[in-house]
């Protein structure tokens, strides 16, 4: 035992001589080091085990996905063109099933764009009216509220939108009420907190000397959020609006739950349409595992993976030019 | 010609007191600024000089506890008198912090942000301004080629420099400068120095700073401050070999502070 696990103390000891920088007095060290010695391996394995647990998931998740979703073209040979680029959506036909997921996909990003188009001026918005206007008591009204929409499930949200939002657009605004406009705005209430909250971040660590050095050139409040200190924050408002599209892009209970979910390309925003994430919800559970329509839902799923990392890679790319 | 105006004061402070809530950081403070003269403001640390000079400009209205007494006039207005116009304020009084502190934008952009945010768009009238005020900070030669490059990619010194210059661009009457060069290099230090000398042909610069070689080779008066009280003002050869105050003395001369 001793023999073995030598080296590793030996490693340790020498990094613990440069760390303490003095001449090692063999016999304090060892007596003293051991018993820190332990509980730093120990931590140390402790979490190397924690991130080789999260890697090794993701991975995992990604390689099963990619398998499953990769088999529907593979296997059972739909065409990946008609699955992006055809409108018709017929599975169950026995005789020409057909495997269109345009109107989903572009259900997906027509959904989550315009969400992002209504949260994204009113999370930045609130941001600098808690960073800039109000700062007190701002923040001591609006923190609370926005925590309190990230704590409510998706399910009420749906819930809300399905029996106050669908009747109000039917009988004020047209059309079924499941709708397109209603999936955006029950999303954009949700994804509000987040844009908020990492809106708010990035307004408040801006140093304070901008603040001042645009006051005292004789700026005004607003001149100073609007010329300094929103480009200064720009990467970060950025990246708080990617976030809460990403979001948008992978909820699918509450807009399941007020967009009418029907396979065609709505022409209107007044349209009902579907979403990726909707589809796969409604058919997974009746869809017999390893059929081709299973398949289709797996690429489906394929889909908002790869939109999840393209939204990762976006986030990156923003962060990294944060720091000018 | 008209006559020089009777008064050559720029800034006259009456019996100045002010409070962080209840921290006496004035005190009866009667302190007179002439016109086209460099004012050095001298003393240990927390005695209140960076308090003072920004109650010129009023930036220390953006500390919300701050109580203020007394007048402080500003061309025979009193600034500390019902609604003052911050922004006609400080365009006329300038102000450039310890820190160079550009704003995260093009070199260009920050010396024109003063004249745009006080109406000026015509561009040949903002490339004027920012190119006279390069050139009154001695930053031209250096930057002439890379105006659009960003700001923060220039020296500690030059974009202290620039700071000054972005100050200049408004043309205030005033520059208030606290610490300037405190985090700056000596050759830096040097440069702004000899600006100094340059600017006050023009200006009138009040600054502060705790080197007394540098109060002493650059202003005209010099002002030492100790716990919130203005304990000599008089003329900066007076005050470096025959100060009034054997506590201005043994500041000087290194005994305390
Ligand atoms: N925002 C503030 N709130 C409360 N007290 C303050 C504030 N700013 C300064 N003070 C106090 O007022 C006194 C004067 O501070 P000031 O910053 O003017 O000193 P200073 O002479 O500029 O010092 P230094 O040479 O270290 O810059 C200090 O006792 C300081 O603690
Ligand atoms: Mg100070």
């Amino acid at each position: 035992m001793q023999i073995c696990i030598y080296p590793i103390m030996t490693y340790f000891r020498g990094v613990w001589c440069i760390m303490e920088k003095i001449i090692p007095a063999k016999e304090r060290l060892i007596k003293s080091s051991k018993n820190r010695m332990d509980g730093e391996l120990r931590g140390k394995i402790l979490v190397i085990l924690c991130a080789v647990i999260m890697i090794s998931a993701t991975i995992s998740i990604t390689i099963f996905l990619g398998t499953k979703g990769l088999q529907s073209f593979i296997k059972n040979g739909v065409s990946l063109i008609e699955f992006l680029t055809s409108t018709h959506w017929n599975p169950t036909n026995q005789a020409n099933p057909e495997y269109g997921a345009l109107p989903f996909i572009f259900g997906s990003f027509a959904v989550t764009f315009l969400a992002a188009l209504i949260a994204a001026p009113l999370g930045i918005g609130a941001a600098i009216f808690m960073t800039e206007i109000a700062p007190s008591w701002g923040r001591k009204i609006l923190q609370p509220v926005v925590e309190l929409l990230v704590g409510i499930p998706s399910v009420v949200y749906g819930f809300i939108g399905l029996t106050v939002l669908v009747p109000f657009v039917r009988a004020h605004v047209g059309g079924l009420g499941f709708s397109l406009l209603s999936g955006m705005i029950v999303l954009s209430v949700m994804i509000l907190p987040t844009i908020t909250s990492i809106a708010t971040d990035a307004m408040g660590s801006l140093p304070k000397y901008l603040r001042e050095g645009s006051y005292a050139l004789g700026a005004t409040r607003w001149q100073t959020i609007r010329k300094v200190l929103i480009p200064a924050a720009l990467p970060g408002l950025l990246t708080a609006v990617v976030l809460g599209m990403a979001r948008a892009f992978g909820e699918a209970l509450a807009v399941q739950m007020v967009i009418g979910n029907v396979r065609n390309l709505p022409s209107s925003i007044l349209d009902a349409s579907a979403t990726l994430t909707t589809i796969i919800t409604l058919n997974m559970g009746h869809t017999t595992y390893g059929s081709v329509e299973n398949n289709t839902l797996w690429s489906m799923g394929l889909i908002l993976l790869v939109m999840s990392f393209a939204f990762i890679l976006l986030i990156r790319y923003l962060s990294s030019r944060r720091k000018l | 010609m008209s006559a020089p105006t009777l008064t050559r004061q720029v800034f006259d402070i009456r019996d100045l007191n002010l409070w962080y809530g209840d921290h006496h950081a004035l005190k009866n403070i009667n302190f007179p600024i002439n016109k086209k003269e460099v004012t050095a403001i001298i003393g240990p640390s927390g005695c209140g000089k960076s308090t003072f000079i920004k109650t010129l400009n009023l930036m220390i209205n953006m500390v919300p506890s701050v109580k203020m007494t007394g007048e402080i006039n500003f061309n025979g207005q009193n600034i500390l008198g019902e609604k003052m116009d911050l922004v006609e304020l400080r365009k006329h009084v300038g102000m450039v912090f310890q820190k160079g502190n550009p704003f995260p934008q093009s070199i260009y952009d920050n010396v024109a942000y003063g004249p745009r945010v006080h109406g000026i768009k015509k561009k040949k009238h903002l490339d004027e301004l920012v190119i006279k005020s390069l050139m009154d900070v001695a930053l031209w030669e250096e930057v002439k080629d890379r105006l659009t490059a960003p700001a923060l990619g220039l020296s500690g010194g030059q974009q202290q420099r620039l700071c000054i210059a972005r100050a200049l661009a408004t043309k205030p009457d005033v520059l208030l400068m606290d610490e300037p060069t405190s985090a700056l290099d000596p050759i830096s230090t040097l440069k702004i120095e000899e600006l100094i000398l340059e600017l006050k042909e023009k200006y009138t610069i009040v600054i502060v700073t705790h080197n007394m070689q540098q109060a002493s080779r650059v202003s005209n008066k010099t002002a030492f401050f100790l716990m919130g009280e203005l304990i000599e003002l008089d003329s900066t050869s007076t005050i470096f070999s025959n100060p009034n105050d054997s506590r201005t003395e043994g500041y000087i001369t290194g005994r305390f502070g």
